[in-house]
């Protein structure tokens, strides 16, 4: 007790202090939100589907039979192949035909049939082509594949015959954690300048209040044009993958920092805020111990919304030609090759990256509703 | 009423710019506080008592520099040495001082950080002041707890598993937690039902004999002031329109305003006979209030004076001033006694 401190003051005699019931524990908020969460089905089929996702992008090496740029000879634009159970020597073991490509008498297409006298079993843990592991050491270990001499194309090849399952999950890196890297720079950018739009207010705030308003009025679509066009052309595709992130956040930025200043503004002027400025706690101490871990749920949420933003606009940059480049491959610049009809029509199986697309984009927006209605168990 | 006030305001200015447009011009000033003047003595209450809009609010935040004042002085008596200008001192200077003087928040909701646990929300000023930590804290924050009578076992849980009276004992813990000479009391009740606003009194007046606390007790209706003042002033648009000592006020009220608030107070007696006076129209708007005396739109007495001129708060009787051209020649009516 330091008594000798309050001069003047009253002082508290004080007893020792019972023993507390630490048997009964009670929620924080933090442990409310998370139940809420996990009661949200559509939120737990979005994570379901989500974390193998990312697990097969960080993997994709490992989980893809070929690289991306292999071309398979004489397999130019072949359809998935089919995989078929047996059962030999008793041993459960799943194989393919070997097939064999003929052309089609008046339009010259290939035709692709399969050989059902040649099986071709599937092989786990094989030897392949090597690839780097996070550029430290080189591996060649593949997930699955079949013996040389034949190929395995879950979901086809395009038009110069390169593995199109490989080519996705390959593709799937740039296209999934570019939503990630883009939503890290808006959440900087945003949060510095919402925060300071909404802290020092006035003229300030008002300011960047219009500038936003003007970007936002800005198409997004032409405005990635014009800055992705300022991508120099001779750029490696690391370079370009970062850059596309930046023009993707610059225009991402606007809505988060509208949500951190809404956030500040509103918090700003409650009591308990009142409270600990009272106390004596500094502007620092105020904004990092109570604004922010009270907003911390909110500005989550518009993070995982924005995440599908972020990855449908590396996709439309990407189809129309201004994204990601070849040789580099994501999901948009794999569709490219669905622009032309023909391919449509007769090649459907390069419409799975889209496929992939989708279902990413919609599991995102189920995590989002799920954490944004676990997110106010007690809304201030 | 002690010799010596701990808290001496002196005129409290308070003017918000209304600002207009993009580039923020200023075109008027809300005069939410004009040249109020109050003292407290040490172990004292002054009730202040006004409708919404009066201004009570931003005197008490004013008071503890939640809001600089744009005039006045505020001179609060640290210890018997040292006196300091809560309006004029740097934030820097003043923070730690902060522990002489605390706020009881009128709504039980928002005055607790959802995400704190009641440990954390009422060690925060002890924390801050440096006054404990660890262990010590934690005794500290049980016996606060017992001491506004709640159970010491609950420290580790959070607001929303509280009552509305509970967490209002909790925000009276915390202001308790430094043992502070000033409590500003900013409507403690007024979000609380019948019954709970009872026992926060109580509560309150408790704690003032044991620890010899000052309080500004703001409140929007007199019934709640009656039971914790030794002494009320009244507010209407930004102005003190009477300050007496409790029985002065409530007996022998010599403002208009505050007989109109008088016969507002519910009676739990059925045969006394009524005669409320209900007053027309709004609380005048401090951005452009009337002229004269602010409150002759709405005021049965007025006379052609009041619309003219100001009237000033002047002594009218043995330590009752009011702000009444009129005061010695109106025969108001006060509380039955």
């Amino acid at each position: 007790m330091d008594e000798a401190d309050n001069k003047g003051a009253p002082s508290h005699d004080l007893a020792p202090a019972p023993d507390a019931d630490s048997s009964i524990e009670y929620l924080s908020r933090a442990a409310l939100i998370r139940r809420r969460f996990w009661r949200h089905r559509l939120a737990r089929l979005g994570i379901a589907v989500l974390l193998p996702l990312y697990f097969l992008a960080i993997f994709a090496d490992f989980v893809a039979p070929y690289r991306a740029d292999t071309r398979l000879k004489g397999f130019k634009d072949a359809p998935p192949s089919v995989i078929r159970f047996g059962v030999e020597a008793n041993i459960f073991q799943p194989y393919v035909y070997a097939r064999k490509r003929s052309f089609h008498s008046k339009t010259f297409r290939e035709i692709y049939t399969e050989v059902e006298e040649v099986k071709y079993p599937i092989h786990f843990f094989v030897r392949g082509e090597p690839y780097s592991v996070l550029g430290l050491f080189e591996l060649d270990i593949h997930l699955f594949g079949v013996e040389d001499g034949t190929n395995i194309t879950l979901f086809g090849t395009d038009i110069v015959g390169r593995d199109l399952f490989s080519r996705t999950t390959i593709a799937a890196r740039v296209s999934l954690f570019i939503g990630l890297g883009g939503v890290a720079i808006s959440f900087v950018l945003g949060c510095l300048i919402g925060g300071i739009s909404g802290y020092f207010g006035g003229i300030i705030d008002e300011f960047i209040q219009r500038v936003i308003d003007l970007l936002i009025a800005i198409p997004t679509l032409p405005l990635w044009m014009a800055l992705s066009a300022a991508i120099p052309i001779k750029w490696s595709v690391t370079q370009t993958y970062f850059a596309i992130t930046i023009v993707l956040s610059v225009v991402g930025w606007t809505g988060l920092a509208r949500v951190v200043r809404g956030k500040l503004l509103s918090l700003r002027d409650l009591d308990f805020v009142t409270a600990a400025r009272l106390s004596g706690g500094s502007d620092l101490y105020v904004i990092t111990r109570h604004l922010l871990p009270n907003f911390a749920s909110h500005l989550i949420v518009s993070l995982t919304l924005a995440i599908p933003g972020m990855i449908l606009g590396e996709t439309a940059l990407s189809f129309i030609g201004l994204g990601m480049q070849e040789p580099g491959v994501s999901w948009g610049v794999l569709l490219q090759d669905t622009m032309n009809f023909g391919a449509l029509v007769h090649q459907p199986w390069k419409l799975i990256p889209g496929f992939f697309i989708i279902v990413t984009v919609l599991m995102f927006n189920f995590v989002g509703d799920g954490l944004r209605d676990a997110a106010d168990p007690y809304s201030l | 009423m002690s010799a010596q006030p701990i808290l001496k305001v002196q005129g409290l200015k308070k003017y918000f710019p209304v600002e207009r447009g993009f580039l923020r011009r200023v075109v008027g000033q809300v005069k939410a506080v004009d040249d109020v003047s109050l003292e407290i003595g040490a172990g004292d209450t002054l009730g202040l008592v006004g409708e919404s809009g009066s201004g009570k609010t931003t005197v008490g935040r004013c008071i503890l520099r939640a809001l600089d004042p744009t005039a006045g002085k505020i001179h609060f008596q640290i210890n018997e040495q040292m006196t300091v200008d809560m309006a004029r001192i740097n934030r820097r200077d003043l923070r730690p001082l902060r522990r002489y003087a605390n706020m009881i928040f009128q709504d039980p909701f928002y005055s607790l950080d959802p995400r704190w646990t009641v440990l954390d929300i009422v060690g925060e000023p002890l924390k801050l002041a440096k006054l404990a930590s660890g262990r010590e804290l934690e005794e500290r924050v049980a016996h606060l707890m017992e001491i506004v009578g709640l159970e010491s076992k609950h420290l580790r849980r959070y607001p929303h598993a509280f009552s509305g009276g509970q967490r209002q004992r909790i925000g009276v813990a915390r202001a308790l937690a430094t043992n502070p000479r000033l409590i500003i009391a900013d409507e403690p009740v007024s979000a609380l039902d019948v019954s709970t606003q009872a026992q926060i009194l109580n509560l309150l007046k408790d704690l003032q004999t044991e620890f010899g606390l000052a309080y500004l007790f703001i409140a929007h209706d007199l019934s709640v002031v009656e039971h914790i003042s030794d002494r009320v002033a009244v507010m209407y648009v930004g102005k003190l329109v009477e300050v007496a000592p409790k029985e002065r006020l409530f007996f022998f009220p010599k403002h208009p305003y505050t007989e109109a608030l008088l016969s507002a107070v519910p009676r739990p007696e059925p045969d006394l006979e009524k005669k409320r006076i209900i007053l027309p129209g709004e609380i005048a708007n401090p951005a452009d209030p009337p002229s004269g005396c602010a409150f002759h739109p709405r005021c049965q007495y007025a006379q052609d004076r009041c619309r003219a001129e100001t009237p000033a708060l002047r002594e009218v009787g043995p330590g009752q001033w009011a702000a009444c051209h009129f005061a010695e020649e109106l025969e108001l009516v006060g509380a039955p006694q």
